[in-house]
């Protein structure tokens, strides 16, 4: 029976080069350049301050892309992501501000908001079958809009407590808590993606949805759950965006949701779902908001920021394709 | 005391625009290996998909044990103990072998909150050792081969320990060696007592391993015999109900013929070494070979699907150079896949549209307008001929059966009109008759004067209709044998050769 090894040697190190890590690899290096060039283009670039807004920009977009990348792995898309987590941070703000509840149980409000719309994208796309792309952009004009209503089109302001913006701006050995918090959620999302069950699902479930649910497995509970963890994590980025800003501005939130899906497609993760990782999207956020500080830094107008984003994008996920295409045809 | 297992009385099922089971029923015994066969789209993975839980039924009731059971779910199914291989490859090609195998079940750590890859990793190992199948469990399922994905699906079916398991066509892909394996497993199963359904369209297979056998055609429950008081002429009889074909035609005429193809010294990677062969106008040149033999990797590379990394290719004497899929059609070479899932068929479109693909500017107008009219007149053709089982050319493809997707992959490329047609086991998953008919339109085609390569993994088949036969063994070609010499034990003589 030696024959059905059929040469598992050869394989192996395609498999190695073919791996994630290979994009992984890629997306870091191309960090590492774009550093090395904003610290030799601008003295201002690798100061301790202007390293800090950039790991403070980078936490809120960062919690973001960490959450959507479940539901991206399941071949999905969540396009609510940005209005639903301005939609938490005003619950947060209803919560505390409105109603005088405490801390704590305002931040439990803002990721419970989040979960619960996550939840809802789950049923429409599971259970009632509705293209993820239309469902989640349905779910994104609702939540815009619903922001607007509750807080009456006006931010809202947490003035009586003072407190509640240490949840960003406290330091923890001169960093940041808002930065803290994204690198928790990071790695609590990297050890749920990889060694739980759901981590699991999803995997299967974007690889080969049929497949998955013929080895008896309930893909619809599992989507929905999946859905509302995404959903979860845009609710604490609610709350973090809420701290950061001291208030919950009900017209901010629209854009950030393909900030965050660019930054997980730049870490490699397939639009096609079954392949991805926590560590690429995270290096991918930090692509993004270095790049755009380091602009900003170099007096490059918006408008060309903008455009220059675009670009990296694609060629980002251009680079990911040809090296995969060359493996295969 | 109830004997069986199973009972499945009066199943009734109807999709749209097809009644796919009238009344069928049938039994299993504890510890029997039972036989279900019958042509292309008769209905045998409809009816174990209904017992497994896939698809609800419209009529009838299954027994399990003496006790009626409502399975209305894949999971149902598993818990009542009765797992399938079905007939499609059902895996998750991003996840390890490991994972595919245990997915849904996975062995867990801390209050089941963690996978515990590692005892996953090492039950995987087990099972495929016992089995004797050396794929390491942490492999990527993308990186495997047809066979090897089959093996693997078998593991996973075994792993559930179930008293029942059913297998739909699990030889289809698999070679001799790997099919002794999986006989081997089955006979210690059916020591252990569980019940089997073999349903396959190999003939010769159910007279090594079988006990009874039931007979669908069109849906319907046609007999049930045991396997020692019938012939396999017989069974075929009651499965068909008309005589088949038997190839036979002049053998050596082609020898004179001018050679359409050669190739020289093509290598390309590590399972294509240094291949040469010619190929003549009128011949079907068999390639033969055990899995992993580099067959598939030389069409491929022909084809130009996959790059070459030296060699020289010429047709009609003419070098040639053929960097994809699109140079080799435009000079004139067609490709039916092995998997042809993946590469053969778009499976959301209908069956027209699907004959008429590889030839699509004949089906357009100059401002890309389509021509649906002669669309389907040709598929029409190709329907009749290759009596392809569809309620009409609009049914969407992936409602056939697995047979009758492969001869709509055959229609595809006989409309195209090629001078050389390269058949990766065209005959896989193909009934008796249909494949008799195939073997017949193999032979029409030769004798028009094109020009074929088939690839085959059942030595019958490549004896009974090549010219000539190329024997590989690690990507290298280990024997030419002409038709009058070759036998069985001459190719595996050659198939096993690594000395060359
Ligand atoms: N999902 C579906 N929708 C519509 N028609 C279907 C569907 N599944 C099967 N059919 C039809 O039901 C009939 C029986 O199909 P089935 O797959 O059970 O055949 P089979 O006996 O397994 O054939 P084969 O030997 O080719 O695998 C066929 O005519 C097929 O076209
Ligand atoms: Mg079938």
């Amino acid at each position: 029976m030696e024959h059905i090894i059929a040469d598992i040697s050869t394989t192996k190190k395609k498999n190695l080069f073919k791996s994630g890590a290979a994009q992984k690899l890629l997306a870091l290096g191309a960090l590492v350049l774009l550093i090395l060039f904003f610290t030799l283009a601008s003295p201002v670039f690798m100061t301790s301050s202007n390293l800090i807004s950039i790991l403070l920009a980078t936490a809120v977009n960062g919690v973001l892309a960490v959450g959507v990348t479940f539901v991206i792995i399941t071949g999905g898309i969540d396009l609510s992501i940005g209005t639903g987590m301005t939609f938490a941070s005003v619950m947060t703000g209803v919560a505390i501000t409105f109603l005088g509840l405490p801390i704590f149980v305002g931040v439990f409000v803002g990721i419970l908001t989040g979960a619960f719309i996550g939840f809802i994208n789950g049923i429409n796309v599971a259970k009632l079958k509705i293209p993820a792309f239309i469902a989640t952009l349905g779910m994104m004009m609702i939540t815009k809009g619903l922001s607007l209503v509750i807080s009456g089109a006006k931010p809202i302001y947490f003035m009586d407590t003072p407190e509640f913006a240490n949840i960003s701006k406290a330091t923890v050995l001169g960093i940041p808590s808002g930065v803290i918090i994204f690198f928790l959620a990071a790695v609590l999302a990297h050890i749920i993606l990889n060694k739980t069950i759901i981590g699991r699902f999803n995997f299967a479930i974007g690889s080969n949805l049929q497949a998955t649910r013929l080895s008896g497995i309930n893909t619809e509970r599992w989507l929905i759950i999946i859905h509302s963890l995404t959903g979860a994590f845009v609710g604490l980025a609610g709350v973090l965006m809420a701290a950061r800003l001291n208030s919950a501005q009900p017209a901010l939130g629209q854009g950030y949701e393909l900030d965050a899906i660019a930054a997980v497609v730049i870490g490699g993760t397939s639009l096609s779902g079954g392949k991805g990782t926590i560590s690429g999207t995270v290096i991918g956020a930090f692509i993004m908001s270095v790049l755009l500080n380091g602009l900003r830094i170099m007096s490059v107008p918006q408008e060309w920021q903008t455009v220059l984003t675009g670009v990296i994008v694609i060629v980002a996920v251009f680079v990911d394709i040809y090296r995969r295409n060359k493996q295969s045809i | 005391m109830v004997k069986n297992v199973i009972k499945m009385v009066d199943i009734d099922k109807r999709f749209p625009g097809v009644h796919a089971l009238k009344d069928c029923s049938f039994e299993l015994n504890k510890g029997e290996v039972h036989a279900l066969i019958g042509e292309n789209g008769a209905g045998k993975s409809t009816l174990m998909k209904i017992l497994t839980g896939v698809y609800d039924k419209n009529g009838g009731a299954i027994y399990y044990k003496g006790k009626e059971v409502e399975i209305n779910s894949p999971k149902a199914a598993q818990e009542l103990g009765i797992s399938i291989i079905h007939q499609e490859l059902n895996l998750m090609p991003d996840l390890t072998v490991a994972e595919n195998i245990y997915i849904g079940r996975e062995p867990m750590r801390f209050k089941g909150i963690f996978c515990d890859s590692l005892l996953q990793n090492k039950m995987a190992k087990e099972l495929l050792d016992n089995m004797n199948v050396k794929i390491e469990p942490t492999v990527k399922v993308e990186q495997l081969t047809v066979a090897q994905q089959q093996m693997i699906e078998i593991a996973k079916a075994l792993s559930f320990n179930s008293e029942v398991l059913i297998m739909d066509e699990p030889t289809a892909a698999l070679t001799e060696s790997e099919i002794d394996e999986l006989f081997r497993i089955i006979q210690e199963l059916k020591a252990k007592g569980v019940g089997i359904v073999y349903i396959s369209h190999r003939m010769e297979e159910l007279k090594k391993i079988c006990d009874r056998v039931t007979v669908m055609r069109d849906g319907e429950y046609v007999g049930m015999k045991n396997m020692n008081e019938v012939t396999i002429d017989e069974i075929i009889k009651m499965m068909v109900g008309r005589e088949i074909y038997e190839g036979v035609h002049d053998l050596e005429r082609h020898q004179n013929h001018e050679v359409v193809l050669e190739v020289k010294h093509l290598t390309s990677g590590k399972k294509v070494k240094d291949v040469s062969f010619q190929l003549r106008k009128g011949e079907i040149l068999g390639f033969a070979g055990l899995m992993g033999a580099g067959r598939t990797e030389v069409a491929r590379c022909l084809f130009g699907a996959d790059p070459k990394d030296s060699g020289e290719i010429y047709i009609n004497g003419q070098k040639v150079h053929i960097r994809s899929p699109k140079d080799a059609v435009a000079n004139g070479i067609g490709y039916l896949s092995e998997d042809r899932k993946r590469y053969g068929l778009v499976l959301g479109l209908d069956v027209n549209t699907n004959i008429a693909m590889a030839t699509m500017p004949k089906f357009s107008n100059r401002l890309g307008f389509l021509k649906e009219d002669q669309e389907k007149v040709n598929a029409t053709k190709y329907i009749d001929t290759l009596s392809i089982k569809t309620p009409s050319g609009k049914q969407l493809v992936q409602n056939l059966s697995g047979g009758n997707q492969q001869k709509v992959v055959i229609g595809k490329w006989l409309t195209r009109n090629c001078d050389i047609l390269i058949f990766d086991e065209p005959t896989r998953g193909i009934d008796v008759g249909a494949k008799s008919e195939i073997y017949k339109l193999l032979n029409e085609l030769a004798d028009q004067g094109m020009s074929i390569i088939m690839i085959s993994s059942e030595l019958p088949e490549v004896l009974r209709m090549s010219h000539r036969i190329m024997v590989m063994c690690e990507g290298k070609i280990t024997g030419e044998l002409s038709r009058n010499i070759a036998t069985q034990e001459r190719i595996m003589t050659c198939a096993t050769d690594r000395t060359a």
